[in-house]
């Protein structure tokens, strides 16, 4: 699946399916993260049942601590 | 007149009009590290009428590669960033005034740093110092510009009280763990980047410009932005900026605990708010560090920077070798953020 993540077109691996997911994929699930799927900001307690789909437009930023 | 500010007076949006509110403004810098440097040199030299930078360590070599206002008399003298840092923002403009504070922002001192300014610009090195600052900025009605970054990642957002969300909402907890410029390493041109969105909100906002709710991040060496509105994140029950807010973060229950084990040469660190660490990444990166570690299910014992750490599941800490607070609650810090 391809969707368009922080701006950029990216190919998901095929496990891939949920916001989750993609967290899990870009090793952030231990982070503080706010996710914008589509202009919506879904809550955190969707991310396991929330499906992506081809040409969704994802902005996801996480929390760092340093400075 | 003088032509000390003469092109920003020429760029229209502040002219004349705006140098003087500029010339006016006190504002608060919370840490003299890598932001603070980059954030108060170029506050000082716009001209911002009163700065106060608040910073409790001591400047070190591997400090220079990014934070701009010290050199290597400072690591020889091992002089305290935010008195290093006076000195030098006095020697590049003389026409305002310049106030360093050597201490550790905590919830019994933060109020009196923040009552009376204009603006608070965050460039603390941890969450929970800036959850802190959050709530005595929400409480004293002050404008905080958080900004944060480690390796080539950074954020940044604008936190207007009564507008915006506060950090309170858009973090409902403390992060169970970070990545820290200690551990993570950080490249200076982020520093300069987040900084730069920092200082432009500042100056935005002193000269009665409007300012847009967003959380930016960017990552400079991979080439990716990202913007994201969060006005739809604030939440009415929020114990910063609620309808009954409790200011959490002032509370002497909200606070970290530090205390010397007498004659053990060790300083024992409790979170004030329950965390629960991952060993297993932290560990990886303590690994790719080299430094010397030993996990169990309980704890995980390393050599950081030339102290022994053992770290509890719940974010407890016992720092040996030790007896200055100052200095534990840094090494906690900066390996766990």
């Amino acid at each position: 699946m391809t969707i368009q993540l922080n701006g950029k077109t990216v190919t998901l691996p095929q496990e891939v399916a949920t916001v989750q997911d993609l967290l899990s994929h870009y090793q952030i699930e231990n982070r503080i993260v706010i996710v914008e799927l589509n202009k919506e900001i879904p809550g955190k307690e969707q991310y396991e049942t929330l499906l992506l789909n081809e040409g969704d437009r994802v902005e996801m930023i996480h929390f760092v601590g340093g400075g | 007149m003088s032509s000390r500010y003469s092109r920003q007076e020429r760029f229209s949006p502040i002219g004349i009009a705006g140098q003087e509110k500029l010339r006016d403004a006190h504002v608060l810098i919370i840490g003299a590290g890598a932001l603070g440097s980059s954030s108060a040199e170029m506050l000082a030299r716009a001209g911002v009428g009163k700065i106060t930078i608040v910073d409790r360590d001591y400047v070190e070599m591997s400090n220079l590669q990014r934070q701009q206002l010290y050199s290597e008399i400072d690591v020889i003298n091992k002089n305290p960033k935010a008195v290093a840092a006076q000195k030098r923002l006095e020697a590049i403009n003389s026409d305002i005034r310049v106030q360093g504070i050597v201490a550790d922002v905590n919830g019994m001192n933060v109020e009196d740093l923040v009552i009376g300014k204009a603006l608070i610009v965050d460039a603390g090195d941890n969450f929970e110092t800036r959850l802190i600052i959050n709530d005595a900025a929400v409480k004293h009605n002050v404008p905080f510009l958080f900004g944060a970054c480690v390796g080539s990642y950074g954020i940044t957002f604008p936190m207007i009280p009564g507008e915006t969300p506060c950090l309170h909402c858009l973090m409902d907890h403390l992060p169970a763990q970070n990545l820290t410029c200690d551990t993570a390493g950080v490249i200076s041109p982020i520093v300069q980047l987040v900084a730069s969105y920092q200082v432009t909100t500042a100056l935005k906002f002193l000269t009665g410009a409007k300012l847009s709710p967003l959380l930016q991040s960017v990552d400079i060496w991979n080439d990716e932005n990202a913007k994201i509105r969060v006005d739809r994140l604030k939440k009415e029950n929020c114990k910063t900026c609620g309808n009954n807010p409790s200011f959490p973060y002032l509370s002497f229950e909200g606070q970290t605990k530090t205390e010397i084990l007498c004659g053990r040469n060790t300083v024992q660190i409790r979170p004030g708010v329950a965390r629960i660490l991952s060993f297993e990444e932290l560990g990886r990166r303590l690994e790719s560090l080299g430094c010397e570690m030993t996990v169990n299910s309980y704890l995980l014992s390393c050599s950081f920077e030339g102290r022994r750490v053992v770290l509890f599941k719940d974010g407890r800490a016992l720092i040996h070798g030790t007896n200055d607070i100052t200095e534990a609650r840094g090494i906690y810090n900066r390996l766990i953020g």
